[in-house]
């Protein structure tokens, strides 16, 4: 790097550490989501939360959320695009703290053709109260089958009514085949 | 019959399954990277033993945590139990609770709405 590329990354260092602590970001990561990773992430969190003497509950529901997004990403994030750009189960994971709690942000790349059945999916998690959630859970349970890859259709579902929030949601158009999907799951405090 | 005992991890429950001694147990926490190959064994076991089941089998659940791909798995155990209960077995399940759990509590309260088999659910201190 020559002096002005230093210069340049060492601001971009520092107004990135800026925004991090303006936005009460405790953990960012970008890359392969990993059996490992889930396994460290969620140990580093809990540590952190008892440290700040978090209370069970909202231990707990953080440790719930992280895992089933995690896996959302490791299971479902696609393969496709450059080779230097994205890779299979990769995306961006972020745990943010602030006074009403914590947000857990996950985002990953989706083929285009998968935003209609995810939409309405989401849009049906969210329209429904307690009880609903919990039918949904149950019959999913029943009727939905594990996917090769793992999956049991079920983590969306137990995020909404573990918190107890809406999830938030939304695709950021990359090209013509595929868009960044940003999920993003909040834990409040005072429940 | 074969007997299973599998030490739990951070990721991995303990699971005890013996016939002659009567211990059916499962309990820890649940979040295996493939949850399909964990249980696999368990499923198999549990197939062979509803062959030869004894006349009465209390089978125990004490998770602490388990993720939603093991809630399936979990769900595939019950129907096992289900079958050898309808097949005339005397089949009970206690599902443990810590006492402050209340998303444990309900955990169990759906499985037991779900299949149809005696259902105890037991809380208990940490």
């Amino acid at each position: 790097m020559d002096k002005n590329n230093v210069k340049g990354f060492l601001e971009f260092v520092y107004d990135f550490y800026r925004s991090m602590k303006a936005h009460e970001i405790t953990l960012v990561y970008e890359g392969e989501i990993t059996h490992q990773i889930t396994k460290a992430f969620t140990s580093l969190t809990e540590s952190n939360m008892a440290k700040d003497s978090e209370s069970n509950n909202v231990q707990k529901k953080v440790f719930h959320v992280m895992v089933e997004c995690l896996q959302n990403i490791s299971k479902h994030a696609d393969a496709f695009g450059t080779d230097n750009f994205l890779f299979a189960g990769r995306g961006i994971f972020m745990v943010s703290k602030s006074k009403s709690g914590y947000h857990v942000t996950t985002g990953n790349v989706i083929e285009n053709n998968k935003i209609d059945e995810l939409t309405k999916m989401l849009d049906n998690i969210n329209s429904l109260d307690k009880e609903g959630l919990k039918e949904l859970y149950k019959t999913q349970m029943k009727e939905g089958h594990l996917s090769d890859k793992g999956g049991a259709g079920l983590g969306f579902i137990d995020i909404a009514r573990k918190t107890g929030n809406k999830l938030e949601f939304h695709f950021l158009p990359i090209d013509e085949e595929s868009s960044f999907f940003l999920l993003t799951s909040s834990i409040s405090r005072n429940v | 019959m074969e007997v299973i005992k599998i030490k739990g991890t951070d990721d991995t429950p303990d699971i005890i399954l013996d016939k002659d001694n009567d211990i059916f147990e499962i309990s820890g926490r649940s979040l295996p990277e493939d949850v399909t190959t964990f249980y696999e064994p368990i499923l198999n076991w549990l197939d062979d033993y509803a062959e030869e089941a004894n006349e009465k089998t209390v089978f125990a659940f004490k998770l602490v945590y388990f993720n939603t791909a093991s809630s399936k798995l979990i769900l595939d155990i019950l129907m096992k139990l289900e079958e050898m209960h309808e097949n005339g077995k005397e089949i009970l399940i206690k599902w443990y609770f810590p006492e402050d759990d209340e998303d444990m509590e309900e955990a169990g309260e759906e499985y037991a709405d779900i299949v149809d088999i005696p259902f105890e659910q037991v809380s208990y201190t940490l």
